[in-house]
């Protein structure tokens, strides 16, 4: 089995993570930047997480075989000190020509906020003016639903933003038709108590289909499986899926969407 | 897949996850004081899986999920809880 993790949060993770996903068949892994479980206390902090994510992770990653990839941002849950955001993402565009750099995220929403949906709004507009790619986190439970439909609006009232080449990520049964419906990819996060297992990822593999679908673990410092994308391959096989099938959803829709930032030149 | 191959795949772990929730609703029974909303949403949730249509999933999601479609002024916390408490809350 070959398969990419196109959503890990690998500085909470472990170097046996790291051998454990490389042995399983992971290819590549693909880092977007995260809240640290507490807030930083200002724009400093941010930029030393991003030297991290473009500096010293993909060398812990290559000790391993893995090409290490990611995406930049501030993340929802300080979105709501628009000051402090405003200040981030001024520092965006100088760690834009990383080498490891595919686009602006994890965006998105975490409580359904105006400022948030302020703040969401900037990201996409500097995503549009240095033309990246974007991946969107959307809110948690109870939040998703409404949160998935803000995000939708506020991507589609920018034109210059084109669907495919953005992910809408941790959809689940409440929230795939609407993101696939409108054009964008859709990430399934696999989660041990929230978000989507195996079984349910597969069931909405087998009612919506592949085209615009990947898988990834989300892995981070809480409960959470590094090793979420390969069970989840193992769930297909059980169901009698193809190995062809198998290998397109979880090695080549990533590097079908990925890809379309020459960086990413994994295949 | 057939019903009688998701049936041999998937019962048993079904099964397992029906008892505790049963369990857990006998211990919120056991337990003592006022239960919050989300016990309430519970049970409304659970009634949506009497329904005949393969879209049970998401009807127990859509339950559970706040319906509004305006951005709220301020964040509460940085937290969900699993279950929309109701436009008060707001």
């Amino acid at each position: 089995m070959r398969y990419i993790e196109p959503h890990g949060h690998m500085v909470s993770r472990t170097t046996d993570d790291y051998e454990a996903m490389t042995l399983a068949g992971c290819r590549a892994v693909c880092e977007p930047a995260f809240w640290a479980g507490y807030d930083r206390s200002g724009p400093e902090g941010f930029y030393d997480y991003f030297c991290q994510l473009t500096d010293y992770e993909p060398k812990r990653a290559a000790k391993f075989g893995l090409p290490h990839f990611t995406w930049l941002c501030i993340n929802p849950k300080e979105s709501e000190d628009t000051t402090l955001a405003a200040e981030v993402i001024s520092l965006i565009p100088k760690f834009l020509d990383r080498p490891n750099v595919l686009g602006i995220g994890e965006i998105g929403l975490n409580k359904n906020t105006r400022n948030e949906l302020q703040v969401l709004e900037q990201h996409i507009d500097l995503a549009a003016r240095h033309d990246q790619l974007i991946l969107v986190h959307t809110p948690h439970l109870e939040d998703k639903f409404k949160g998935t439909r803000l995000i939708l609006d506020a991507l589609r009232a920018d034109s210059r933003i084109k669907p495919e080449r953005c992910i809408i990520d941790h959809v689940e049964e409440h929230t795939i038709q609407m993101v696939l419906d409108a054009g964008f990819w859709a990430g399934i996060t696999l989660y041990p108590e929230s978000k989507t297992t195996p079984p349910r990822a597969v069931d909405m593999f087998e009612v919506y289909g592949g085209q615009r679908v990947w898988l990834n673990s989300a892995c981070d410092w809480g409960r959470s499986d590094p090793l979420a994308v390969p069970k989840t391959a193992i769930e297909m096989r059980r169901r009698g899926h193809s190995e062809e099938t198998i290998d397109k959803l979880v090695f080549q829709n990533p590097i079908r969407f990925l890809g379309q930032n020459p960086r990413f030149t994994v295949r | 897949m057939t019903r009688q191959s998701i049936l041999d795949l998937y019962f048993m772990d079904a099964r397992s996850k029906l008892i505790d929730i049963a369990a857990f609703l006998d211990r919120v029974d056991r337990g003592e004081g006022e239960p919050d909303f989300r016990l309430a949403a519970f049970r409304k949730a659970l009634e949506e899986l009497q329904h005949n249509e393969p879209v049970r999933a998401k009807s127990v999601l859509m339950s559970l999920s706040d319906p509004t479609t305006e951005p709220i002024p301020k964040a509460p916390g940085k937290g969900a809880i699993g279950a929309w408490p109701g436009p008060e809350t707001h």
